[in-house]
C-alpha cells in the first residue's frame, strides 16, 4: 500500500495500462516532455518514449480525431484535453463522432478510447478554466462518463475506462490533484457504473461527485456530531453508467435524498437522479429531493466569489438541516 | 501532376496517350467503375423522385474520375474516409451496389441496416471506414488511422476525401499540421467542384486553389490536378500512396472537378451561371474516358458490354432493394454501447 497524490495516481494509472497493453498510446498538449501542466503525467515520456507518449500541437480537434481514428482501427488511445472547458473546442468529436460511431455503422466500428480532462473549480482560474462539465457529456447517448474522487479510484476507474469498449470521458478534478490517499499495490481494476457508499448512515442520503465527496463527508460528520442526523454519503463515481441500484437502495433506507453538485443548477446530473428517484422510489421519500449546486452563473475568478459559488460544508449542513428539522 | 499555384492541369490527350504506363486491364477497370458510379447515382436520383430513396442524397455525378482513380490505385487494406457525398467512393472500394442502395433506401439489406443512412456509408470489410456528415472531422480521424499504421509498422495508407468547402473549417488546418508534423501515411484529397454547397467557393475563399494553395503552409507540395481525367487521378494517387507507404509522409491533392447536379436532393442548382454546366459536360469524365478507350483500340462492342453489365448490376440491385424489408424494430436500441443494449443505468 502506497500513499499517492491524486496527480501521481493518474500517472500511475496510465503507466499500469501502458505496461499491460502495447496498444495503449497517449497523446495531448504538453503531456510528454513537460509532464503535463498539472504534473499528472510526469515520468511517462521517459518511461515509454515519444512513440507512445506524444506531445501534440494545440489542436484539440486533431487530438480527439487522431484518438478516434486510432481507436477504431485497433489501438487503445488515451487523449488529454488539458482543461475540460476546452472540450467545447472539439465538441463535434465528443458529441457527434465518438458516441455515434457504433450506432451509425450498425456495430461495424467501435471507439474504445479515453479522454482525460482537468475538470472543476477551486483554482481561481475564472469562468473558462474552472467549469465542471460532466453534465455536457452525460446527456449524449454512447458516451460513458467517470469522475473519481480519490487516488485509489483514479487508478481503478481509469483501468476500467481504458479497457472499456466504449468511449469514456474521464473527468479529473483539478483541485484534487494534490490530495493524498492510499493506493493498494498491484493491479486495481474497478467496474464502471458502481457507486461507493463512503459513509454509512440511516437518516439521509447525500450523493456527491469528485471534489464534493470530501465536503459531503465532512458535512455528514458535522450533522452527526452536532445535530444527531446520521447521513449516508455515496460517491457516485460514474454518471454513465449510473448505479441507480445503490442510490435507490440507500434512499429506500433513509427516505431522504440530497445531491451535491459542482455545476450550474440548470440540468445538472442531480436533476436526473432526482427525477429517477421521483419516478421509481417516490413512496420511499419522506420529503422533496434537495439539490445543492452552484447558482446558474459562469464561475468568477476572485477567491471569495468562487468560494461563494461552490457548495461548501456549511452550505450542505444548512440545506440538510433546513429540509429535515 | 501540376504543382504550381494557378495552373490546374488541363486534359492533354497527347501526353496521356504518349505515356501508356497504366495498362489496358486497369483502364478497363477505371471505365467500368466510372460507368457503375454514374448508373448507380442516376438510379439513386430516380428512386429519390419515387420516394424510395429517403432522407437526403448528395450525388457526385461528374466527379467519378476521382473515386475511380483512387479506388483503382488503392490496396485492399488501405482505408478510405468519405464525406456525405460518398456513394462513389464506397462503390470504388468494391462494396456491392445493392448494399449501398439498400442503405440509401433504408432497408434491412443496407450496409448499416438503415441505421446510418446515405451520409454515413461504412464498410469495414472493404476498408471504407466511414462517411462523415459534418465536414472537417474526418481529416483528423483519418490521421488517427494513419497513426495506427505508423505505430504498428503496418504499411496501409489512409485516404481522406473532402470537398472544397471543408478547406475553410478549422479541422482542415489542424489535421494538415498534425499529419505533417507526425509524418503520417495519410492522403488528403480535395474534390474541388467549385461550389461550397450553394455558394461558389471563390466567393468565400481568397485563394484560387482552396486546398493546394494552403498546402505549403504545412510543408507539403501544392498539387492541383484535373479531377475529370481518371488516368491523371490514378497516376497521382499511385505516387502519393507510394510516398506514404515508404514512410515519406502525407500528401494533399486538389482535384478540379464539377458537380453536375445540385448540392443535395432539394437543390436545382439555379445559382450556376449560364453555360457553365454545358462547358463541364463537354469534359464529363465518363465521356472523356470512353473516347480514350476507343483511341486505345478498345472496340465499341467491348465498351458496350461494360455498359450493359453495369446497367444489369444496378437493375438487379434496385430490384433486390425494393424487395428488401425495412430494418426490424429491435435495431432501434442496439449498438449504442458495446454490450448491445441501450441502457446507461446499472
Amino acid at each position: 500500500m502506497a500513499e499517492l497524490t491524486y496527480r501521481d495516481a493518474v500517472a500511475h494509472a496510465i503507466a499500469q495500462e501502458m505496461e499491460r497493453d502495447d496498444r495503449v498510446v497517449f497523446l495531448g498538449e504538453d503531456v510528454g516532455k513537460a509532464g503535463g501542466v498539472f504534473k499528472a503525467t510526469v515520468g511517462l515520456h521517459e518511461k515509454f518514449g515519444p512513440k507512445r507518449v506524444r506531445d501534440t500541437p494545440i489542436s484539440e480537434q486533431a487530438i480527439l480525431g487522431a484518438a478516434m481514428g486510432a481507436a477504431m482501427t485497433g489501438l487503445r488511445p488515451i487523449a488529454e484535453i488539458m482543461f475540460s472547458d476546452f472540450l467545447a473546442v472539439c465538441w463535434d468529436f465528443v458529441a457527434n463522432e465518438f458516441p455515434k460511431l457504433r450506432y451509425m455503422t450498425a456495430g461495424q466500428l467501435s471507439c474504445p478510447l479515453v479522454v482525460r480532462t482537468g475538470n472543476g473549480a477551486g483554482s481561481r482560474f475564472g469562468a473558462q478554466h474552472s467549469q465542471s462539465v460532466e453534465n455536457w457529456a452525460m446527456m449524449i447517448p454512447g458516451l460513458k462518463v467517470v469522475a473519481p474522487s480519490s487516488p485509489r479510484d483514479v487508478v481503478g476507474l481509469f483501468a476500467a475506462a481504458v479497457r472499456d469498449p466504449d468511449p469514456v470521458i474521464f473527468f479529473e478534478h483539478k483541485s484534487l490533484y494534490a490530495a493524498k490517499g492510499e493506493v493498494p499495490d498491484g493491479e486495481i481494476v474497478d467496474t464502471l457504473g458502481t457507486a461507493k457508499v463512503v459513509r454509512s448512515g440511516q437518516d439521509a442520503t447525500i450523493l456527491a461527485l469528485a471534489l464534493m465527496v470530501s465536503r459531503a463527508i465532512a458535512a455528514a460528520e458535522m450533522l452527526a456530531a452536532r445535530h444527531g442526523i446520521d447521513a449516508e454519503v455515496i460517491d457516485v463515481r460514474s454518471l454513465v453508467p449510473l448505479d441507480t441500484q445503490t442510490i435507490l437502495g440507500s434512499v429506500a433506507r433513509t427516505g431522504r435524498l440530497f445531491t451535491v453538485e459542482e455545476n450550474p443548477r440548470l440540468c445538472g446530473w442531480g436533476a436526473e437522479i432526482a427525477s429517477i428517484v421521483a419516478d421509481e422510489a417516490f413512496f420511499d421519500l419522506d420529503g422533496p429531493v434537495v439539490r445543492i449546486t452552484t447558482p446558474h452563473i459562469p464561475l468568477p475568478a476572485a477567491d471569495n466569489l468562487e468560494d461563494l459559488a461552490l457548495p461548501t460544508v456549511d452550505r450542505i449542513v444548512e440545506r440538510v438541516l433546513r429540509a429535515m428539522t | 501532376m501540376s504543382a504550381r499555384k494557378g495552373t490546374a492541369a488541363q486534359v492533354m490527350p497527347e501526353a496521356v496517350l504518349a505515356n501508356d504506363d497504366i495498362g489496358l486491364a486497369t483502364r478497363l477497370k477505371l471505365y467500368r467503375m466510372q460507368v457503375e458510379m454514374r448508373d448507380f447515382e442516376k438510379r439513386a436520383y430516380d428512386l429519390f423522385l419515387q420516394n424510395l430513396v429517403k432522407g437526403t442524397s448528395h450525388l457526385s455525378l461528374g466527379q467519378e474520375a476521382i473515386a475511380a482513380g483512387f479506388g483503382a490505385a488503392m490496396r485492399k487494406d488501405d482505408k478510405s474516409f468519405c464525406t456525405y457525398r460518398g456513394h462513389a467512393h464506397t462503390l470504388a472500394r468494391g462494396v456491392p451496389p445493392e448494399s449501398v442502395l439498400g442503405e440509401l433506401m433504408q432497408r434491412d439489406n443496407g450496409l448499416m441496416r438503415g441505421k446510418g443512412g446515405s451520409m454515413h456509408l461504412t464498410s469495414v470489410e472493404h476498408g471504407v471506414l466511414g462517411s462523415y456528415a459534418i465536414i472537417g472531422a474526418h481529416l483528423c480521424i483519418a490521421n488517427g488511422s494513419a497513426w495506427r499504421a505508423q505505430y504498428l509498422g503496418e504499411d496501409d495508407v489512409s485516404v481522406c476525401f473532402f470537398g472544397d468547402g471543408t478547406t475553410n473549417i478549422g479541422a482542415f488546418h489542424e489535421a494538415l499540421n498534425f499529419a505533417a508534423v507526425w509524418s503520417l501515411p495519410v492522403i488528403f484529397v480535395c474534390e474541388n467542384n467549385l461550389y461550397m454547397e450553394y455558394t461558389p467557393i471563390a466567393d468565400v475563399t481568397p485563394v484560387e486553389h482552396p486546398a493546394a494553395d494552403r498546402a505549403s503552409a504545412y510543408g507539403l507540395p501544392s498539387i492541383v490536378i484535373d479531377g475529370n481525367d481518371a488516368d491523371i487521378v490514378y497516376r497521382t494517387a499511385r505516387a502519393a500512396l507510394d510516398k506514404a507507404r515508404a514512410g515519406s509522409g502525407p500528401s494533399l491533392i486538389e482535384c478540379k472537378t464539377y458537380r453536375h447536379s445540385g448540392h443535395s436532393r432539394a437543390d436545382p442548382a439555379k445559382y450556376r451561371p449560364e453555360g457553365e454546366l454545358e462547358r463541364w459536360l463537354e469534359r464529363d469524365p465518363v465521356k472523356i474516358y470512353r473516347a480514350r478507350l476507343l483511341e486505345f483500340g478498345v472496340s465499341e462492342d467491348e465498351i458496350a458490354r461494360i455498359e450493359q453489365e453495369s446497367r444489369r448490376l444496378v437493375n438487379a440491385a434496385t430490384e433486390a432493394c425494393k424487395a428488401a424489408p425495412p430494418p426490424p424494430a429491435e435495431l432501434l436500441t442496439t449498438d449504442v454501447y458495446a454490450d448491445g443494449v441501450w441502457s446507461w443505468r446499472n
